[in-house]
């Protein structure tokens, strides 16, 4: 689904991904990690095409398309779906209208028909469901007023919606009480499927006990250093990175 | 709203002016220029008594004192007030109780414009005046309005038929020697609207002007005037546009509202006048007053307007709070693109007790733009326990345009709340790329953000000019971000 090969890319003249490669596959879960810097972050804005940064080399496939060659606009609606570290608020613009105005796009670019109105709302009701939603969000403005975990859970809400191929999910984890880490992940199991593919960015093996990865990576200076199965993580979280660092520096 | 919202960014794909047709009607045009034998030959074409005729050169003697207004921020070309036509009016001259009387060329106008002068045809119940240059050819729904003792009529049949109450209010809330325009709108004003709404009466339906500009080198001088009795209701609404020339074109429109006691209005404009190319060439120059007196005790006047129109926007429709514990409001969208100029506020005049006033201004400027608020709270020795709130926003789209805001304050009674909130935010990327993240490109994401922003005096437009309106933002963005 996804073939990333020698990924390197700048902000103000600073290389940040210094040749990444990464391979996933539909039904795959993938979680990468590493410490503060590491790059992480970086990784999940260039793959959703944030002009802020900018590609010197490499490629990256997706569906057997070339990712870097779409705008943003199309790589959401060919399927990627990007669950902001940051969600972005946009005062007086009500969810509704965003995610029908969102989901009308995705589709007409597929080629599928427009949802009326009626079978619209029916979908919101069913995905509010099944991540757990508070009714009264999706009818105030796009993340305004929203607490941190109201953020988070908006952003997996909408990934239930839009039904992505891959998902990336930037440090969804930070900042979310038990609670709402479990009211997101299970939102992110119940979306699984083996035609779909997520990418978990975290700092924490703690949503790792929630959702379970096929492999770990490990990122450090903008390079994937290590990668395993989903024990990585434990250990990770036993020993913490430096151990990866002496390991890289040694 | 939501399904609105989708068909007209499905819409949007035309880039230009759409409403800059011309159409080929046969004129009774006035030779250019200004003369006291223009003004009297305009009085005279339209059967006036004497004393609109006195009163109209009493208006152009005193213009011809005064001074174009300059304190605005705004680079005004010279205007050649002898280059323009004063008076223009279509030659079939159209019988107003039968549609088939209208000359087609003009029904095919305002086919084209979408504005319903077919009485059947319309199902959202909103009661037309049409007027084409200088003359009001069509209003609808007359005798519905009629048997609730409505008057909604031309300026013109106005003078002639309710001389009385035209002789009482004309010039009541906007003296003739008021200012420089509205001077010269009272020396050759040649048609409008008049709305009377008797005791106790609430229009049944939204009454509607259409104002357009047809024949080149023409003026517009429109003058409106609403009267509004004791306990009554009303919800006027106006709409303008203008075919695409080279040349800049002069309107300069009075309007005058008076609510008395306990009474209502509201005023709602959607201004779409042509507002040049994108080189800044040709448009309207718009220049109007427009004042509502809250004569009685509790009355309410309430002004919305959405600006998108206009190489020139000079407009400040204001309130003078008269009667005690009225109310006067200002909801304001202005938006500039291109080479747009638009200086554009209000005026509360707090005189009676417990008067209350709210302003909300929401600029957004685009291209080369320069948008100004300016907005004037004054409140008198007598006007105990005034209360007035202010919130002028401003949004940037770019770095070559310019947002001003000029507040002025006059408190003059200590027990007056003043409150003024301003903000100026730019069009974040972070959001223009939260929308493109989720499958939605630019042009329509920064449609959605700013009609976002503007939805609360979106939301004062009654729901026929809220589409209108969300429609004329997003097309008058084409082209702004990219």
């Amino acid at each position: 689904m996804l073939k990333i090969r020698n990924l390197r890319a700048v902000i103000d003249g600073k290389e940040i991904l210094r040749g990444i490669n990464l391979d996933i596959k539909a039904g795959e879960i993938h979680a990468i990690m590493g410490p503060n810097g590491s790059g992480k972050s970086t990784l999940a804005a260039v793959l959703a095409g944030n002009e802020a940064f900018e590609v010197i080399e490499g490629s990256v496939e997706f569906n057997g398309k070339d990712l870097l060659d779409m705008s943003p606009e199309d790589r959401a609606r060919e399927g990627l779906f990007l669950s902001f570290q940051y969600p972005v608020e946009i005062p007086g613009v009500s969810m509704t209208n965003f995610l029908r105005t969102a989901l009308n796009e995705q589709k007409k670019y597929r080629g599928e028909e427009i949802l009326s109105a009626s079978d619209f709302l029916k979908l919101m009701r069913d995905r509010k469901k099944l991540v757990d939603m508070d009714s009264d969000l999706t009818n105030r403005s796009v993340n305004e007023g929203f607490s941190g975990g109201e953020k988070k859970k908006n952003e997996i809400f909408q990934m239930a919606m839009l039904n992505p191929g891959l998902a990336i999910l930037d440090e969804t984890d930070s900042g979310l009480d038990i609670d709402a880490l479990r009211v997101v992940a299970n939102g992110v199991n119940k979306l699984r499927r083996p035609d779909n593919a997520t990418i978990l960015i975290t700092h924490y093996q703690r949503l790792l006990d929630y959702i379970v990865p096929d492999k770990v990576h490990v990122l450090f200076k903008g390079q994937i250093v290590k990668s395993a199965g989903k024990e990585l993580a434990v250990e990770l979280e036993k020993n913490g990175y430096d151990w990866i660092k002496q390991e890289m520096e040694a | 709203m939501a399904s609105e919202q989708d068909k007209l960014l499905e819409e949007v794909t035309n880039r230009e002016y759409q409403y800059g047709f011309h159409s080929d009607i046969e004129m009774d045009v006035l030779p250019k220029g200004l003369s006291e034998e223009v003004v009297a030959e305009i009085s005279r074409r339209k059967g006036e008594p004497e004393f609109m005729l006195e009163y109209r050169l009493k208006a152009y003697r005193n213009w011809l004192k005064m001074k174009v207004p300059d304190w605005a921020h705004l680079k005004i070309n010279e205007i050649d007030f002898q280059d323009i036509i004063y008076y223009a009016a279509p030659k079939k001259k159209p019988r107003l109780d039968s549609m088939d009387d209208v000359d087609p060329e003009l029904r095919a106008t305002f086919d084209k414009l979408g504005i319903p002068l077919d009485e059947q045809k319309i199902l959202s119940g909103i009661a037309v005046d049409a007027i084409i240059d200088s003359v009001s050819v069509k209003t609808t729904f007359r005798e519905t309005l009629a048997e609730k003792g409505i008057i909604f009529c031309s300026m013109s049949e106005a003078i002639k038929e309710h001389s009385d109450l035209v002789k009482k209010y004309l010039g009541s809330v906007v003296p003739p020697e008021d200012n420089y325009f509205a001077a010269l709108n009272t020396a050759v004003f040649s048609d409008g609207s008049f709305v009377y709404i008797p005791k106790g009466v609430r229009c049944p339906m939204e009454l509607s002007s259409y104002f357009r500009i047809n024949t080149m080198n023409t003026g517009q001088f429109e003058r409106t005037l609403i009267i509004a009795e004791e306990d009554s209701y009303v919800s006027y609404l106006e709409g303008c546009t203008a075919p695409m020339r080279d040349e800049n074109q002069l309107h300069a429109a009075v309007v005058e509202i008076v609510a008395l006691e306990r009474a209502e209005v509201k005023y709602s404009t959607v201004q779409n006048w042509y507002p040049g190319d994108k080189e800044g060439k040709g448009g309207i120059y718009n220049f109007v007053t427009k004042r509502g007196l809250c004569k009685g005790d509790y009355s309410k006047i309430s002004w919305t307007q959405v600006e998108t129109g206009s190489a020139i926007t000079w407009k400040y429709p204001s309130c003078v709070l008269m009667g005690n514990n009225s109310v006067g409001e200002f909801y304001s969208v202005a938006l500039t693109n291109n080479f747009q100029q638009a200086d554009t506020g209000t005026k509360m005049i707090h005189l009676g007790k417990n008067t209350r006033s709210l302003i909300v201004s929401k600029g957004i400027s685009a291209g080369r733009s320069q948008n100004s608020y300016r907005g004037l709270v004054k409140v008198s020795k007598n006007a105990d326990n005034a209360r007035n709130f202010s919130q002028c926003d401003s949004m940037l789209l770019g770095d070559k345009c310019g947002a001003h805001t000029f507040p002025y304050l006059e408190i003059n009674n200590n027990t007056a709340k003043v409150e003024h909130e301003a903000t100026t935010s730019k069009i974040g990327e972070d959001q223009i790329f939260y929308c493109n993240q989720r499958g939605i490109n630019t042009e329509d994401a920064v449609g959605l953000i700013v009609n976002g922003y503007v939805k609360e005096v979106i939301n004062q437009l009654p729901m026929e000019f809220a589409v209108e309106a969300q429609k004329l933002l997003q097309i008058s963005l084409e082209g702004s971000v990219g």
